[in-house]
Parts: C-alpha cells; sequence; structure tokens
C-alpha cells in the first residue's frame, strides 16, 4: 500500500469523523429539546399542548421522510446561507444535522416513554414544577435510553456521511466510491469499508460502556 | 386536617361518562391514621388522589390543614404539596439517585441549601433504619427498604399529612408489618395525620383508628376500627370482615344446610362476641342450664385496637325445645347470634 493511499484513507477518515462530530453534537443540542418537546407536550402529559403536539409531530416525520440524498440537494440554498458554500466538508455537515434532528427527537421521545409514570406522579406529589419534571426526573431516568439513541444516531451519521461525496463532502464513503468502486479498485474499497466497520465498533462499544455507566435500573 | 366536601369525580363525558366518586365527605382529624378500604375499582386510588389534587375533582372542595386545595392557583397548590407527603405501591424511587439523593429529592425542589439537605435528610435516615444504604441505588434494595426510602422521601418536606396508597400491596406479610410499625411511629412522634387506601383488613386492622369503607365510588360505611370490626354496618363490610377472619362454615356442612327447621334438624348458628363477652363461659352454660351441646365447628379470637373480637360457628345440638331456649338464652347477651341454617340430626 503506497503512501500516498495510506495520506488519502487516513484524510478522508478524518473527513468522516468531523462530519460525524458536528451533526451529531449539533442534532444532539437540537434534537434532545425537540424530543422533550413532542413528549411533554403530549395530551394527559405534564405541559399539554395538542395542537403544538400535532405540529411538532407533522414536522418531525416530514424531516424523518425525506431520503437523504435528496435532503442533501434540496436544501442546497439554505446550506450557502449557513456555511458560506454549497460544497465540501461543512457543507455536508449541514444536512447531516438537518436530518439527525428529528431522527434523534423521536429516539428521545421513545426513550422517555420508558419512565415510568409513577415517577412523574410521585414528583408532583412533592410540588415538582414541570421544568424541575423534565431536569429532576425525566431527563436523568431516561439518560440510559437517551444515550443509547445518541449511539444509534453516530452510527446512522457515519452511514449517511457516504452520500456526503455527491457535494464534495469527503470522507471514507466518498473515497470508497470513487477510488474503489468508479476506478474499480478493490484495495481501496475493502480498506474503506474495514475502517467503517471499526470506527461503528468503536462507536458502538462506546456507546454501551457509557449507558451502563448512566443506568442503574 | 384533611377535609373533603361532596368531592366527585368523573371521568370522560356524556354516555361514555364513567363516575369514579360520588359525593364523599371526609373528615381526617390531626394526628390520627385513617384508613379506606375497598375492592379494586371502588374508587380507591382516584380518592386519595384527589386529596393532593393529582387528580382534579369535577366537583366539591377539598382542605388540608384549613386551606382549600381547589381554590389554589397551580403556583400555590406546589407549595401545599410540600406539606402533603404521599407514598405509593410501587415506590416511585428514582432509580438513577442514590438513597440519599432520592430523600433529598423534595428539598432540592424546594431549593433548600446543600447544608439544610443534609441536616434533614440523614436524621431521616436514621429513623428509617436506612442509614447504611445512603449511598446505594434503590435497585440493590429489597421491596421493604424501597419503602422506607419513599417514607422517608414524603417526610423529607416536614409534611403534616402523609397520604399511602396501597402502600403495602406489594409487600410479604413480614415486611408489611414493619412498614405498618413504621408508619404508627411516624404517626406517634411526628403527630402526623395519615390518610391511607388499601384492600388488606390487616393494615386496617393493625394501625387504623377510623375506617372507610368505599364501593361504586360511595364511601357506604364508616366508623371506628374496634365497631368496624365487631359490628359492620354494611354487607360488604360483613364480607370484608368474614373474608379476614376466615370464619366461613366448611363446605361439606354449608350443603347439608337446610332454610327451615324441622322436628329432626339442629340450628347451625355464628357468634361474634366483643368486649367482656369473650370471656363469659357461654357455652358450659349453655350445656349446664338447657341441656344442650354445642358443637364448635369453627372459632377465632381477634385483638382489634385493644378490644377482643370472638367468632365462632357452632351446631346447636339437643331437641327443637332446648335449642329454642338456648338461642333465646344467648341472644338476650350482648352478642350477635345469626342462624346459618339447620342440618339434620345424626343423633
Amino acid at each position: 500500500m503506497s503512501s500516498a493511499l495510506i495520506d488519502l484513507v487516513w484524510q478522508s477518515t478524518l473527513e468522516t469523523l468531523y462530519m460525524v462530530a458536528v451533526a451529531g453534537v449539533i442534532s444532539a443540542l437540537a434534537g434532545v429539546p425537540l424530543g422533550v418537546l413532542l413528549y411533554v407536550t403530549r395530551p394527559g402529559q405534564i405541559l399539554a399542548q395538542p395542537v403544538l403536539n400535532g405540529i411538532l409531530g407533522i414536522v418531525t416525520n416530514v424531516g424523518r421522510s425525506i431520503p437523504f440524498i435528496i435532503l442533501l440537494v434540496a436544501i442546497i440554498p439554505f446550506t450557502r446561507m449557513i456555511v458560506g458554500s454549497s460544497i465540501g466538508t461543512n457543507a455536508a455537515a449541514v444536512p447531516l444535522t438537518i436530518a439527525a434532528i428529528p431522527f434523534v427527537a423521536r429516539l428521545v421521545e421513545g426513550a422517555l416513554n420508558e419512565v415510568p409514570p409513577g415517577l412523574v406522579e410521585a414528583a408532583e406529589s412533592m410540588g415538582a414544577t414541570p421544568m424541575q419534571i423534565i431536569m429532576k426526573v425525566l431527563l436523568p431516568e431516561a439518560r440510559g435510553g437517551i444515550v443509547n439513541g445518541l449511539t444509534i444516531t453516530i452510527v446512522a451519521l457515519v452511514s449517511y456521511s457516504a452520500m456526503a461525496g455527491a457535494v464534495g463532502g469527503g470522507g471514507l464513503g466518498d473515497l470508497g466510491i470513487r477510488y474503489g468502486y468508479n476506478r474499480f479498485n478493490p484495495t481501496v474499497m475493502l480498506i474503506t469499508v474495514v475502517v467503517l466497520v471499526v470506527m461503528v465498533q468503536l462507536f458502538q462499544s462506546l456507546g454501551d460502556y457509557l449507558v451502563r455507566k448512566s443506568d442503574h435500573k | 386536617m384533611i377535609s373533603l366536601e361532596k368531592v366527585s369525580k368523573t371521568y370522560g363525558s356524556g354516555a361514555r361518562a364513567v363516575q369514579a366518586l360520588a359525593d364523599i365527605d371526609l373528615e381526617v382529624p390531626k394526628g390520627t391514621i385513617h384508613g379506606v378500604i375497598g375492592l379494586s375499582g371502588a374508587g380507591k386510588s382516584t380518592l386519595i388522589r384527589c386529596v393532593n389534587l393529582l387528580e382534579r375533582p369535577t366537583a366539591g372542595r377539598v382542605y388540608v390543614d384549613g386551606q382549600e386545595l381547589t381554590a389554589m392557583s397551580a403556583a400555590d397548590l406546589r407549595q401545599t404539596r410540600h406539606q402533603c407527603g404521599m407514598i405509593f405501591q410501587h415506590f416511585n424511587l428514582l432509580t438513577n439517585r442514590t438513597v440519599y439523593d432520592n430523600v433529598a429529592l423534595p428539598l432540592e425542589l424546594m431549593r433548600e441549601s446543600r447544608q439544610t439537605i443534609r441536616e434533614r435528610v440523614t436524621p431521616l435516615l436514621e429513623l428509617t433504619g436506612l442509614a447504611d444504604k445512603a449511598g446505594q441505588y434503590p435497585a440493590q434494595l429489597s421491596g421493604g427498604q424501597k419503602q422506607r426510602v419513599a417514607i422517608a422521601r414524603a417526610l423529607a418536606s416536614r409534611p403534616k399529612v402523609l397520604l399511602c396508597d396501597e402502600a403495602t400491596s406489594a409487600l410479604d406479610p413480614q415486611t408489611t408489618a414493619s412498614i405498618l410499625t413504621l408508619l404508627q411511629e411516624i404517626n406517634q412522634q411526628l403527630g402526623l395525620t395519615i390518610l391511607l387506601i388499601t384492600h388488606e383488613m390487616e393494615v386496617v386492622k393493625s394501625i387504623c383508628h377510623r375506617v372507610g369503607l368505599i364501593s361504586g365510588g360511595r364511601l357506604v360505611e364508616e366508623a371506628d376500627v374496634g365497631d368496624f370490626f365487631t359490628a359492620p354496618a354494611t354487607q360488604l363490610g360483613r364480607e370484608f370482615l368474614d373474608e379476614f377472619l376466615k370464619l366461613e362454615a366448611p363446605q361439606a356442612l354449608v350443603e347439608r344446610l337446610l332454610p327451615a327447621p324441622t322436628a329432626q334438624t339442629h340450628p347451625v348458628v355464628r357468634l361474634t362476641f366483643s368486649g367482656d363477652n369473650v370471656a363469659t363461659p357461654l357455652i358450659s352454660r349453655l350445656a349446664r342450664e338447657h341441656g344442650v351441646d354445642v358443637s364448635i365447628l369453627q372459632a377465632k379470637v381477634e385483638s382489634i385496637q385493644g378490644r377482643t373480637l370472638g367468632l365462632m360457628i357452632a351446631e346447636l345440638m339437643g331437641d327443637a325445645a332446648r335449642t329454642q331456649d338456648a338461642l333465646a338464652t344467648l341472644q338476650s347477651f350482648d352478642l350477635q347470634v345469626e342462624v346459618l341454617g339447620h342440618v339434620q340430626r345424626t343423633d
């Protein structure tokens, strides 16, 4: 394996990590609150707002139903507004983030759904405000489920980032397609796949470890 | 201390409306332990949730310590809830908090300082016998220990009232007894008013001063515990008592019972004694004075809130005239006599 190829793989690995990290952090920052909102505004919940809940639900579902490759191209004007360019690694991070936010939100909502309603009732009986219930009961009790959801999101982002090549975003997926597939170079194809597999394994193991550490169920 | 006035609760509306509570009037004086007993679906849980407004009544008023909860703003209600501790059947502890932090939770919600929290939590852990478990998580505790944590947590805000929602229903009999003892100590030492709901007569018998019987969303009977156990006023009360005392005639006997006496039958009676009568040597008197032999089929003596309760199912053996005399004598005493039926004599 030539040193040029090693350089290329290393460069692509960093690009993938960069896109996944940016999209992962921002989608968590936006997706967790959105997931909480989806949960607490449900009818019968602590901040029941059926109309708002319906609207949020529809927006989230729309976000989740658009195929990523279409989203990538469709939001180019928005991407240009945010990062000043529609091509490159930064430009790929924008649609990745947009796609991941509703994904995270639904996973967080699901994790909150697993918190026994009795715990919320107990907190209410102690005179907790809705905000206190969210911060001291719902989020801490759903911590394991939320960390698990974020792990799933990270792994999904690694996979989605392979499509970033379509807007010149680079990364391992792009490398595999251009060198491995288009130029029919099985070595490059194999290397990128192996690196991706190792990466996903590491993320999943780290996630599992954090879930175990954060949950005392 | 707790007062419910004409409290009703209806779920749903129109044709699908279900009335869970109807015109409940309930008064729990300061420092007493009041039990409400009923079958599943009778409205017990809804009743206790209406006291701290976890369920808002559709009609009626709720007072705790003279303040009307049903007229309060959400913020005032939250403040008042600090004065109403509550414990639950399934404990409802936060799994990701240690024992110490669970007990500290109500104080954190009241934004107390770390210092105050420590000063309050430590003695509560000692009171509930959990001092050595402070750093453990609920998953590491037994059911009884979890309920102790829940009790300590409910007491942390120094409430005037403790609401217990089936607090011992998920525990085995021994653990139940230790939790009930703890509740009794809290009542006596802290002067806390306790309202508890349960389906277990054992709980009522062990610690309650007064008891209400709920059925179909209505309080159908209310009495001092001693009176309720010796002479329940309603059929349902009697069923609860029978089930508790397990004093039913044996099945083989029930099958032989005839509704009306003939010359060839003996009466079978159920006697309920209370107070001093238990000590009276009735049986030997019947034999001596009436020449009637008494065959005891089942008997039981219980001590309830310092009062003694005796129950007996017996066959009065002798000819018809004598057994009639014996029955009349029994009825002249201060005890309850119920003729269950008559059996064919075998002598």
